[in-house]
Parts: C-alpha cells; structure tokens; sequence
C-alpha cells in the first residue's frame, strides 16, 4: 500500500517475494512487443498527419452523398439479406450433423471427437473473402459462391458454439433417457435438444447479423451484393456514390443488429 | 428377479465394489442402506450397465446382462431407473417426459418426428394417474416443484412397464413430508405391477418403513443383509462406520476405523447371500 497524501494506492501485491518487479517486467515486455511491431506496421503518427489534407479531400469529395444513386442500390441491398439468409442457412445445415460428433459428451470416440474439432477449426479459420474467392474461382461470379463462402465459414463457427453448447448441459436426462433404451437419436432428439434449443436460436440470430456485415464486403471479389457497388463507384472515381453505399451499409447493419438483439432478448426471456 | 454373483467394480485403483453378491426375488421391495460413497449408486449403476463392471455377472430374470448393444437393449427395456435429482427434461411437457420411458419399445423414426403411437400415449397418461400428476400432463416439467418432477420420475419409469425399478436415492433432495408420499407411490406401484424394486436410501427412518428387506452397504461390500428390525444398533455401527452422525461430530466410544484400509474394519462378518 503506497499512501499518496489522503489517498491509498490499492493495487495487490503478487504473490512472493518477487513484489512489484513482476509487474514492471510485464510491462516493459509489453511495451517491447508492440513497439516491435509498430515498426514491422509503420504505425507513423507523423505519417498521419502529413496525410491529413489527403483524407479531407477525400471526404468532401464524397460529400454531398448522391441520393439519387439509392434507387439504384435497392437490388444489391435486397441481394446482400439474401445471400446472407442463405449463407447462415447452409451453415446451419453443415454444422448439425458435425456438432453432434464434437461435442466431448456425445461423441462416440475421442478420436472422432478431435478430428471433428479440427475439421471445424479449419473450416473456421479460413476468412470468408478468401473462401469467396475461391469460389469465384470456381463456380463464376456473383452471388452464389458468396452464400458457399458465407456457408463453409458460418459452419465453423456455428459447430463450434453448438458443440460448447452441447458440453454444457445438463448430463442427468441424457443418462436417464439412455437408461429408458432410447436409442442415440432419440436420446438427442429428447435429451439434448431441449436444452440447447434457446441457445442455437441465439447464436444463429447472431451469425445472421455477422453474415449481413460480411455480406456487404462480398461483392469487392465478386461474389454479389452491395459491395460489388461500392468497389464499382470508387472505382469509377464517383466518391459521392460511394458516400450512398456507406450509410446504406450502416442502415442496413445496424437494422440487422437491432432487430436480432430485439429477437435475442424475447427468446431468452420466454426461455428463462 | 435378479441375480448378482461377486460383482466387483474398480475405478482406477480405488475399489467401489467388492465382491459383491447378493439375489432379489419378484416383486421385492429391497432397501440398500449405507452412508454416501459405500458404492450404493455403483452397485444400481452396474445392474443397468450405465457403469460396466469390472467383475462378476448379473442376471436379470434369469438372463446374463451385457454390456453389448443387444444386451443394453434388452437390460434396459426390463429395468427403470428413478434418480436422485430426478433427471426429467427441463423444457420438455410432463407428458413427453413420461413419454420418454417407452422410447425404447416404439418405432424410432416415427418418434424423431413426435409421432408417437396412440397406445404408448395412453400408457404414459396412465402412468402420471398413478402418481396422481394427470393435471399437470401438458405442463413444461421445469414449473413443477421437486417433489412432482420426482413423481414425473416414477411415471417414466413405470411408462416403461419395467420388471425391476432402480431408485438411486430418490428421496435424497427432498423433504420429510414430500419423502413419504414419493416412497409411497413407490412402493405401491412394486404391490401392484409385482415390480421389483431396489431403492438406495441414506436414511434409515425411511428405510425400516419402506423395506421388506435391508442390505446394508460399506466400504464397497454388502455388511448387512435381513429384515427392517434386525436393524440393531450394533448393525448400524457396521453400516455407519464412525457413526450416524457423520466424522463432524465424534463419537467418543467408537474405535475409529483406519482410513486407509476401510474394508479391513468389518472383513469379519462377510455374509454369504444366497438365499432366492
């Protein structure tokens, strides 16, 4: 406790002997990490300001946004929820089948268990832009292969929380529906499923939300959607089309968030 | 009904059963007492292989259980389990619940998608009339108290039209009051279907009640076996090492057993239970 006029400094002492020194070790440590890698990214505040003049330009030439330019968005709008709807279905539809299998308590062999894990930290850690451009690659432009992109991704991440969610449950009505011979699809179906149900809705809700936002991105490696606008006008030096695109995006994600935390709170309050 | 011949299950190197043989007649109404860690819950779990054991055979109505595919089945269709903290489905209605104990004995697919067949529904809502919860069949089983979700219990169990009932204390987290009325539907429910039932009960009130007859479990080993008032105190001693009261409280007179070698203590009166 260090005394500082009228006042106490309470910040607790670790454990032994080492007292501060641990903390100033953590701190130096920090401060080298990033130090290192301001230098690795350039992180210049002097570059910022010399570039100030150049992003003010930027911005008045995007401003007054083109209203105009809105009526021609509606479609790659209405595009964009759709590749998201179906992207976050697909997803639903792949990560199913596999959450079963990764779920430490359901599944039948640990070795299957890791393998699934893995298997959904791949799907799971391959960003949805590159998996959009591989697809574009593979099936052509537009919107498609964003709902394949948006589907392989979503999948593992949706496995994920719907395996973690299977693992916290409540083991007892799983041990006496198996002690009635119900069968493992039964047991799931009986057992399992009643208590995760209000969880899955929640996170699909939110999937949904991030595969909107991810959606608007999309059309920049042409895989459909407003995105394909975006890149389309700065491209064409049409900044004040651009400006449209932007506050169209954030309409359109905030409605997004705004409605599924709306439905989020209702399920989870029905569900208690 | 049930045939146990030295049953021994291990956990790692600790030993929670210990040779353990004993036989149930038809209809039976069997009390297993013994303090919290005997092996009380193994020795139910092994009958309906939920543990495998490590030693010994089981035959339940003259069949040798297995723990095989074909023979959990079949275990499982004759033999209901009652558990302490009642196990019922939180979000599913007291109906499906009860429902949920002729899952074994309907068509599976048909059930995948809720169909299920109008003589299992008219089992189960039988079922709940006998444990009085008729009213409250369309009710989510998460609103009941825990008296009624143990009753919902019974009825599960009962749905399966079991030959044997295994209730692994199923009073244990209830009240007095509400402990009577679940042992009671219990026991009625062995009179009348001719149900074998195997209750693993810590209270020994409960158990000179409800018990035709009382296994007395300790340290993995059946120390005890006759009716409710051969219960002397010299026998609860053996049943109760240290004590009814538990190590918080000593007791003075009482030479304590060795913690390091439970089964040493009572090796002496191991009883040979081969009566049927």
């Amino acid at each position: 406790m260090i005394g500082i006029g009228r006042y106490n400094l309470l910040v607790a002492k670790s454990a032994g002997n080492e007292g501060w020194w641990k903390y100033a070790a953590t701190a130096l440590a920090l401060v080298a990490v990033f130090w290192w890698a301001a230098i690795g990214s350039q992180v210049s505040l002097s570059e910022l300001v010399k570039g100030a003049p150049w992003i003010s330009d930027f911005l008045s030439r995007m401003f007054p946004p083109n209203w105009e330019f809105a009526a021609k968005l509606v479609t790659p709008a209405i595009e964009t929820v759709q590749i998201a709807l179906w992207g976050t279905l697909l997803a639903f539809v792949l990560a199913v089948p596999v959450c079963f299998l990764a779920a430490r308590n359901l599944s039948p062999h640990p070795a299957v268990f890791h393998f699934m894990r893995q298997v959904l930290n791949i799907m799971r850690g391959i960003n949805e832009i590159i998996l959009a451009l591989i697809f574009v690659a593979a099936v052509g432009l537009g919107p498609f292969p964003g709902v394949l992109a948006l589907g392989l991704h979503g999948a593992g991440m949706l496995g994920k929380f719907f395996a973690e969610s299977i693992e916290d449950i409540d083991q007892g009505p799983i041990e006496a529906l198996r002690s009635t011979g119900a069968g493992p699809i039964q047991t799931i179906i009986f057992g399992v499923l009643p208590q995760v149900v209000t969880a899955w809705i929640a996170v699909i809700l939110y999937r949904f939300e991030t595969n909107l936002r991810q959606a608007t991105v999309l059309g920049m490696v042409g895989a459909g959607g407003i995105g394909f606008e975006l890149v389309g006008s700065m491209k064409l030096f049409q900044y004040q089309d651009t400006a449209t695109c932007i506050l169209v995006i954030v309409v359109m994600v905030m409605t997004a968030d705004f409605i599924s935390s709306k439905l989020r709170a209702w399920i989870q309050q029905g569900a208690r | 009904m049930i045939e146990i011949r030295n049953l021994t299950k291990r956990y790692g190197d600790f030993v929670a059963l210990e040779d353990v043989s004993l036989s149930v007649a038809k209809g039976e109404f069997v009390v297993i007492l013994g303090a919290s860690g005997a092996g009380k819950s193994t020795l139910l779990r092994c009958i309906n292989h939920l543990a495998e054991p490590s030693g010994g055979e089981i035959r339940v109505n003259g069949e040798l259980s297995r723990g095989d595919r074909a023979g959990l089945r079949r275990v499982r269709r004759n033999v209901a389990m009652i558990f302490q903290h009642y196990n019922v489905v939180p979000r599913l209605s007291v109906l499906k619940n009860v429902l949920t104990g002729r899952l074994g004995s309907m068509p599976a697919v048909l059930s995948w998608f809720q169909l299920f067949p109008r003589a299992d529904i008219d089992v189960a809502c039988e079922c709940l009339r006998r444990v009085e919860m008729e009213h409250k069949a369309d009710v989510r089983t998460d609103t009941l108290s825990g008296g009624q979700k143990q009753r919902v219990g019974i009825a599960r169990a009962l749905a399966q039209q079991p030959k044997v009932i295994l209730a692994d204390e199923p009073v244990a987290s209830l009240d007095p009051k509400t402990s009577r009325k679940v042992l009671r539907y219990l026991q009625q429910a062995s009179r009348e279907s001719g149900i074998t039932v195997i209750c693993n009960l810590h209270q020994v009130d409960y158990a000179r009640e409800f018990g035709q007859r009382i296994i007395g479990v300790a340290g993995g080993r059946v120390v005890f076996e006759g009716r409710p008032d051969e219960l002397s105190e010299e026998v609860l001693q053996r049943i109760y090492p240290g004590g009814l009261e538990g190590p918080a409280t000593p007791q003075a007179p009482v030479a304590p057993v060795p913690a390091s070698t439970p089964v040493a203590a009572y090796a002496a009166p191991h009883l040979v239970l081969e009566q049927s």
